[in-house]
């Protein structure tokens, strides 16, 4: 995140140098403009994030589909579900998140809210059905685990950072195409001995300005799939069982097609990859995926309980 | 001039101490509620029993002598003076509860009822809690130990007053051992 703002004071600090000019009286008007976006549109997002995604995916309330089931076996599916989101609560040492059920048939889970105080987690029906309750349990962990570490809150600020850093460049652009000359010409009378630095840096502005909005989305990306792995580390520290969470990776990878119930916006919060992508971990796709690829997040998980049997020097 | 920075020097470690208390009181308090935390998970075993041989009651009416091991051993598990006392009684209570479940896998019509399963999904669940509290206090208590041994933070701890937590053991020998079921 320390990156993100970096970015955006760079991009404000070059606004500053390069359009608005020095001379007199020096307000750094750019920069104190990419600050307060970067905070506000950052706050805004904490606040009314996670009700926007459960109204997104049309979660309905645990306690709701609980009353409203037919089936015995429904039941005891929402009671399990229940009971195993209290255990990890439990076992993680926070309180127990409000659950939320998607009505979707493609197995999948996502857990939202800005602190441990204001979660929720919600799972798809075709979760449900296809999980036996050990690997129901692994997933339900490592949606605990993105609760735990803050992953939400990280993963909103990052959103937020990219559209700011997007739109900073954009102006920063546009207020260079427009006022740059003059602001060049005159910085140059008053310091003459800047030139080479002053240049360079300018060039790299201009790359920067560029290539901003790109950069920014990679950065999301290489941030959200090193918290899945993390995620997938602190699930199985909580149930202290990887195996039933790398069970779950297989069955639910095995049945993916897309959920249409959550949307593109919301696709890094979730267990699987919703858009049905397969990263298959080679080339430039998979700097674009918002998961790591699956059999990558097995393989570490069947380290993690002594389960391979990779011989040296063979590449994965 | 060097005044000044011995003063500065003092505040630095002023505040890096008081950082460090504060800290450590987080995680000791942490450490108690996951004790408590155990202590509420066997209640709720205690409370759920009756229900349970009441449900099974009517269709077990052979293993009275089962159903009433279950029954004492929740009395005596209630009545247990001190936390030694009530690990052995409670893992005793565990062990009727499993000779319960397992003596239900040969009535048929008791497996199918869906009462039943949602009984018995409630006590697994309750094992299942009881034993990821046990797990929690051994978790933040492993922590709070580290956070008083590590240096240079075992040179304050004692004299703020922070002494080690103590882990959840087995005290009973047998609870080791491979449960045997006898039917």
């Amino acid at each position: 995140m320390i990156v993100f703002v970096a970015f955006l004071v760079f991009l404000g600090a070059g606004f500053d140098l390069f359009v608005i000019g020095g001379g007199g009286s020096y307000v750094p008007l750019g920069t104190t403009i990419a600050l307060l976006v970067g905070f506000g549109s950052s706050w805004a997002s904490l606040r009314l994030g996670d009700r926007m995604v459960l109204a997104s995916a049309s979660a309905e309330p645990l306690d709701q589909a609980m009353a409203n089931a037919t089936t015995d076996e429904e039941k005891l599916r929402y009671r399990q579900l229940d009971d195993i989101v209290e255990e990890m609560a439990i076992a993680a040492g926070l309180p127990k998140p409000a659950t939320y059920i998607v009505p979707d048939r493609d197995p999948n889970a996502f857990a939202t809210g800005r602190d441990p105080q204001h979660a929720s987690l919600a799972v798809t029906e075709g979760l449900l059905q296809t999980l036996d309750r050990e690997e129901l349990q692994g997933v339900v962990a490592h949606e605990m685990s993105h609760i735990r570490n803050f992953d939400i809150r990280l993963m909103m600020i990052v959103a937020a950072l990219v559209g700011a850093v997007a739109l900073m460049a954009d102006w920063a652009g546009r207020g260079m195409w427009f006022g740059g000359a003059r602001g060049r010409s005159r910085r140059d009378d008053d310091r003459g001995g800047g030139g080479a630095a002053g240049a360079i840096f300018f060039v790299v502005w201009i790359v920067a300005i560029i290539l901003a909005p790109i950069v920014g989305r990679l950065l999301a990306m290489w941030v959200s799939r090193t918290r899945e792995y993390q995620a997938d580390a602190t699930g199985a520290e909580l149930t202290r069982n990887p195996l039933g969470l790398a069970s779950a990776l297989e069955k639910i990878e095995d049945a993916v097609e897309p959920t249409t119930a959550i949307k593109r916006g919301t696709a890094h919060l979730c267990i699987a990859d919703p858009m049905g992508k397969l990263a298959d971990g080679e080339g430039l796709s998979a700097l674009w995926a918002t998961h790591p690829p699956m059999a990558k997040r097995i393989e570490a998980l069947k380290q993690m309980a002594y389960q391979t049997g990779r011989p040296e020097g063979v590449k994965a | 001039m060097s005044l000044v920075v011995l003063l500065v020097i003092v505040v630095v470690i002023g505040l890096w101490a008081m950082g460090l208390y504060n800290r450590l009181v987080g995680l000791r308090n942490q450490t108690q509620n996951g004790w408590k935390q155990i202590d509420v998970q066997l209640k709720r075993r205690h409370d759920l029993i009756p229900n349970l041989v009441n449900t099974v009651k009517g269709q077990m009416d052979f293993e009275s002598s089962t159903l009433t091991a279950v029954t004492e051993a929740r009395t005596k598990a209630m009545a247990a003076t001190g936390p030694a006392d009530s690990g052995q009684k409670e893992a005793a209570l565990t062990q009727a509860i499993g000779r319960l479940f397992a003596v239900a896998e040969s009535y048929p019509q008791l497996k199918s009822n869906e009462n039943v399963k949602m009984l018995q999904e409630e006590l697994s669940s309750t094992e299942n809690k009881i034993g990821f509290a046990r797990q929690f206090y051994n978790d933040i208590a492993t922590k709070f130990n580290t956070a008083t041994e590590t240096f240079p933070a075992n040179m304050f701890s004692a004299s703020f007053g922070f002494k080690p937590a103590e882990l959840f053991t087995i005290t009973d020998d047998a609870d080791r051992a491979v449960p045997v079921v006898k039917l």
